[in-house]
C-alpha cells in the first residue's frame, strides 16, 4: 500500500477544490485528489453567472447582494457569513478576470451582468443587473481558467482516485484514504490540513440537473467517521429542467426576458410574483409550476410547462413590464441576440428536443439541482463538530459539500459559483497557514482497515439485488414523496422504502470482480452513500414542521420563526439519526414575510 | 424499438485480446448511447466500464466511438444514427486499459505542452482588465473546448505518430494567442512551429466534425498556423 504525504490535501477538483489549492499552493505543499479528470467536475456545467455587486450595468451594492441573499434563503442563512461571501464577491471576481477568465463584454469593455431570480435593487424592487456572465457557460469558463492556473503553478493532481476514508488522528484531521482507479489499490494520504471540497448529491432525486458523480461522497465520509451534517432537508429545486431528462436550463434565459407559460398560455408567474415575476428565487417558482400543474394547468395536463424566450416573446413581455435598457431606451432582443448569449441552451434544446428556442417554446420541470445543506464550516472553511461551533484542528470544506451556512433555506442563482471561490479561498489560505504552526498526526496502525471492510463487504455480498433497480428505486420515491412539497404521511412512506432499500442493499450482486477500474463496486460503494443521504433527508426534513425555502409542507404550510429558526445538526450514531440545532446568527435583518 | 448493440470489449485482468459482445436492448428512439450502456451496465453486464459523469456533453468523460465516428455517448440520440445497429468502441490512439476506457494520460501532456494558461506579468489594475466586445469575440470558439479528446482522437495524423501536440493542444493554444490581453502568444507559436506541432495538421477535418461542441478547429489551426508564417495575430 503506497503512502503519500503532503502538508494540505484537497479533495475534489471543481472550483471549490481548485480555488483552495491555487491559494494553498502558495505556501504549503498540496496535492488534489478527485474521482474525475479535474476538468470533468461539475462546476463545469454551471451556466448563468456568479453573483457580484460590480455595478458595471447599473446602480448596485454588497449590501443589496446580501440582503437579497438572506432573503433568498429564507432568513435561515447565517447573515456574518453572507455579509462576507457578498462583499468579497466583487474582489473575487475581479480576480477571476485577472486570471484570464473570458468573461462577455459591456460595450465599453467591462465584465458583462444580466439580471437572475432574487437579485433586486434594494430601492426599488425590481430586478437588478449582478450575474457576471460568459454567455451561458460561465462555471465551463471559471473550472477550465482554475485548472489553467492550476497546471501553471505545478500543483499536484491524483485524477482518478476515490477518496473512501478520512483519517482522524488525536482528534484532527490526518489524512484520507483513497482508492485508484486504475489500479483497485489502496492509498493512504498522509497531511496536516484536510479540504473537501467534493460538490453536492443530486443524484438522490430522479429528475436531475447532477452529474452521475454527484453522489454526496464528502458528506457521508466525516459522517461515518461521527461528524454532523447540517441543514440536510434543504435541498434545492431549480425551475427549468429539460423535461424528463433533467438538463439544467439557466435562469440567464428568464434574465434575458424569457417567461414561464402554462396550458393556458398566461405567464402565471405574475399571480405567484407579482413584482419580479419570472425573476422570483427558484423555490418560489418550482412551487408556483407545481402548484400549476397539480391544477391542472401544466402543458396538454402533463407535468411540465413552456419556457418561452422567442424573441416576439420577450419583447412583448418587456414592454408589459415597461423594461428599459441602461441607456433608458425600451428592452429588445432579436433572435441572434439570444443565440449570443445562450448559445448552449440552444445547442442542448436542439440536441435533446429537437426544439430551437429561438422560434419554439422549451417545455421544461422543476428538476433537482442543488444541496443547501453539507459539512458545518464557519466562513473560514474551518468544519464545526457540534452546536456550539467547536472547530475540528486541520478539518475543512468549502463549496456544495460545505454549509457554512450563506444559502439557508434556498440558494439564489449565481450564488454557488460566488461560494465556491470565496470559500474555497478562505479554506485554502486557512489550511496551508494552520499546517505552519501543526504537526502530522500519527497514522492508525489500521489506518485502511474501515475503508476495506466496506468495500470488502460489497464484494463478497452474495444477493441477487441490482445496484441499478434500488437507484431507480430511491430515486423515484425520493422525487415523488421528499421533492418539492412534501407531507409528514408522505415523507414516513418515503422514509420506510429508503430502510427497506438500505436492507436490500445488503443483499447486493455484483459482476465485476476484478481490480482495474472496477466502476461496478465504485457504483455500488456511491449508491450506499446516497441511501444514507436519503434517509440522513427524510429524517431532518420529518422533524422540521413548517415551510421555509426550498422545505415546503403541505401539512405545516408557514414559516414558523418562533420554533424553527434555527439550523439542524445530524449525527449517525449506531445505526441511530441523532438531530440536535443551533441558531441562525442575525446581524442586521431581523426575518420578515418574504414577497417577491 | 429494437436495437443491437455491438460493444468492444477488454478486461485486462482476463482476456489476452479484445473481442466484441453483443447486446440487444430495448430502447427509444431518443435514447442517448449513454442511456443505451447505462442500461446494459445496469442491467446486463455490471463489468461493462466506461467514464461517464454529467451526461449532457459538458463535462467530455465519455467520449467514444460510434458506428466508426467519434461522439460524446451522452450527445448523440439513437435516432441521429439511423440505424438499429450501435457499434461502439474507445477512442482511437489512446491505450485501451479497460473496455471503453483508454489512458487519457498522453492526451493531457500534449494539453500541458502549450502552455495552456493565461500569461500577462504586468500588474493587473484595481477592477477589471478591459477587453472589447470584438476582441473577446476573437477567440470565442476555441474557448468552448472541454477537453474531450474526440478531435485528437480521430485525427489520422495523430493515429500515425502519437508524438503530435494534436487538435486539442492547438485549440487550447489559440484560445490565449488569440486573447487581447495575453502575453505569451509568440511563445506558443515557437512550442508549436516544431516538427510535431503544427504542420502535422494536414487539413483533414476529422477534428472540426468530430468536435462535440462545434468549434471549427481547422480554421483555428490555420489561423496559427498562418500567425507562425506572417508573425502577425489578425
Amino acid at each position: 500500500m503506497q503512502t503519500h504525504q503532503y502538508e494540505v490535501l484537497v479533495v475534489g477538483a471543481g472550483g471549490a477544490g481548485l480555488m483552495a489549492a491555487l491559494y494553498a499552493s502558495r505556501t504549503a505543499q498540496t496535492a488534489v485528489i478527485s474521482k474525475l479528470y479535474p476538468s470533468r467536475s461539475h462546476t463545469g456545467t454551471a451556466q448563468g453567472g456568479v453573483g457580484a455587486a460590480l455595478g458595471n450595468i447599473e446602480e448596485d451594492h454588497p449590501e443589496w447582494h446580501t440582503f437579497d441573499t438572506v432573503k433568498g434563503s429564507d432568513y435561515l442563512g447565517d447573515q456574518d457569513a453572507i455579509e462576507f461571501m457578498c462583499s468579497e464577491a466583487v474582489q473575487a471576481v475581479y480576480e477571476l478576470e485577472h486570471m484570464g477568465l473570458p468573461f462577455s463584454r459591456t460595450e465599453d469593455g467591462r465584465i458583462a451582468q444580466r439580471p437572475f431570480g432574487g437579485h433586486t435593487n434594494n430601492v426599488t424592487g425590481k430586478p437588478v443587473s449582478r450575474a457576471c456572465y460568459a454567455a451561458d457557460r460561465t462555471g465551463h469558463m471559471i473550472l477550465q481558467t482554475l485548472y489553467q492556473q492550476a497546471i501553471k503553478n505545478n500543483v499536484k493532481f491524483y485524477d482518478e482516485f476515490q477518496v473512501v476514508d478520512l483519517i482522524i488522528s488525536n482528534g484532527a484531521a490526518a489524512g484520507v484514504v483513497a482508492l485508484e482507479h486504475a489500479t483497485g489499490e489502496f492509498h493512504i494520504f498522509h497531511a496536516k490540513a484536510v479540504i473537501f471540497a467534493t460538490g453536492g448529491h443530486g443524484r438522490v432525486w430522479e429528475i436531475t440537473s447532477n452529474a452521475y458523480a454527484y453522489t454526496g461522497d464528502g458528506i457521508v465520509i466525516p459522517m461515518r467517521r461521527g461528524l454532523p451534517a447540517e441543514d440536510m432537508e434543504f435541498f434545492q429545486f431549480h425551475p427549468t429542467g429539460i423535461y424528463k431528462l433533467g438538463i439544467l436550463i439557466t435562469e440567464g434565459v428568464r434574465g434575458e426576458g424569457g417567461v414561464l407559460i402554462n396550458d393556458k398560455g398566461e405567464r402565471f408567474m405574475e399571480k405567484y410574483a407579482p413584482k419580479v415575476k419570472d425573476l422570483a428565487s427558484r423555490d418560489v417558482t418550482s412551487r408556483a409550476m407545481y402548484i400549476e400543474m397539480k391544477e391542472g394547468r401544466g402543458i396538454g395536463g402533463k407535468n411540465y410547462m413552456y419556457l418561452d424566450v422567442r424573441p416576439e416573446s420577450v419583447n412583448r413581455y418587456a414592454a408589459l413590464d415597461g423594461r428599459r435598457k441602461p441607456d433608458g431606451s425600451p428592452y429588445q432582443t432579436t433572435a441572434e441576440e439570444i443565440l449570443a448569449k445562450l448559445p448552449d441552451i440552444v445547442d442542448f434544446c436542439r440536441t435533446y428536443l429537437g426544439v430551437d428556442p429561438v422560434t419554439q417554446m422549451m417545455p421544461v420541470q422543476p428538476t433537482a439541482h442543488y444541496t443547501m445543506g453539507g459539512i458545518p464550516t464557519n466562513k473560514y472553511g474551518e468544519v464545526l463538530l457540534d452546536e456550539k461551533d467547536t472547530v475540528m484542528p486541520g478539518f475543512y470544506a468549502a463549496g456544495e459539500v460545505a454549509c457554512v451556512s450563506v444559502h439557508g433555506a434556498n440558494r439564489l442563482g449565481t450564488n454557488s459559483l460566488l461560494d465556491l471561490i470565496v470559500f474555497g479561498k478562505y479554506a485554502g489560505l486557512r489550511a496551508a497557514a494552520f499546517t505552519k504552526e501543526a504537526v502530522y498526526q500519527p497514522l492508525p496502525a489500521d489506518v485502511s482497515d474501515f475503508a476495506r471492510q466496506q468495500f470488502d463487504q460489497l464484494r463478497q455480498s452474495k444477493g441477487e439485488e441490482k445496484v441499478a433497480t434500488l437507484s431507480q428505486e430511491m430515486k423515484a420515491v425520493m422525487f415523488d414523496l421528499v421533492g418539492i412539497f412534501r407531507t409528514g404521511e408522505g415523507m414516513q412512506q418515503a422514509l420506510d422504502k429508503v430502510r427497506e432499500l438500505r436492507q436490500r442493499f445488503e443483499k447486493i450482486h455484483l459482476d465485476d470482480e476484478g481490480k482495474i477500474f472496477n466502476t461496478d463496486l465504485l457504483n455500488a460503494w456511491e449508491l450506499g452513500n446516497l441511501l444514507e443521504l436519503a434517509e440522513v433527508t427524510t429524517v431532518c426534513a420529518l422533524a422540521r414542521t413548517e415551510s421555509r425555502g426550498a422545505h415546503a409542507r403541505d401539512d405545516y404550510p408557514k414559516r414558523d420563526d418562533l420554533n424553527w429558526l434555527k439550523h439542524s445538526l445530524t449525527w449517525k450514531k449506531a445505526g441511530e439519526i441523532e438531530l440536535k440545532y443551533k441558531p441562525v446568527k442575525i446581524t442586521s435583518y431581523q426575518p420578515k414575510e418574504r414577497v417577491y | 424499438m429494437q436495437v443491437t448493440l455491438k460493444i468492444f470489449r477488454f478486461n485486462p485482468e482476463k482476456d489476452k485480446k479484445p473481442h466484441y459482445a453483443t447486446y440487444k436492448l430495448e430502447a427509444d428512439p431518443n435514447d442517448r448511447v449513454l442511456d443505451l450502456l447505462e442500461q446494459v451496465k445496469g442491467y446486463h453486464d455490471g463489468t461493462l466500464s466506461f467514464r461517464r459523469s454529467c451526461a449532457h456533453g459538458m463535462c467530455g468523460s465519455d467520449a467514444i466511438r460510434i458506428n466508426g465516428r467519434n461522439y460524446l455517448a451522452c450527445k448523440v440520440l439513437l435516432k441521429d444514427l439511423h440505424s438499429k445497429h450501435v457499434t461502439v468502441e474507445p477512442i482511437l490512439g489512446l491505450k485501451v486499459i479497460k473496455d471503453l476506457i483508454v489512458d487519457m494520460d498522453p492526451f493531457f501532456e500534449h494539453y500541458r505542452s502549450v502552455k495552456p494558461y493565461f500569461i500577462n506579468d504586468e500588474p493587473p489594475p484595481a477592477q477589471e482588465r478591459l477587453q472589447s466586445v470584438e476582441e473577446r469575440e476573437r477567440f470565442d470558439d476555441t474557448t468552448k473546448c472541454i477537453l474531450c479528446a474526440c478531435c485528437t482522437t480521430s485525427c489520422p495524423s495523430f493515429w500515425a505518430n502519437d508524438q503530435y501536440v494534436g487538435p486539442a493542444a492547438i485549440v487550447a493554444a489559440h484560445r490565449f494567442i488569440f486573447d487581447s490581453r495575453d502575453q505569451a502568444g509568440a511563445e506558443r507559436l515557437r512550442i508549436l512551429n516544431d516538427q510535431f506541432g503544427v504542420y502535422r495538421c494536414h487539413t483533414v477535418f476529422n477534428c472540426t466534425v468530430a468536435c462535440p461542441r462545434e468549434i471549427e478547429i481547422t480554421q483555428a489551426i490555420g489561423e496559427v498556423k498562418k500567425a507562425i508564417l506572417t508573425g502577425r495575430l489578425d
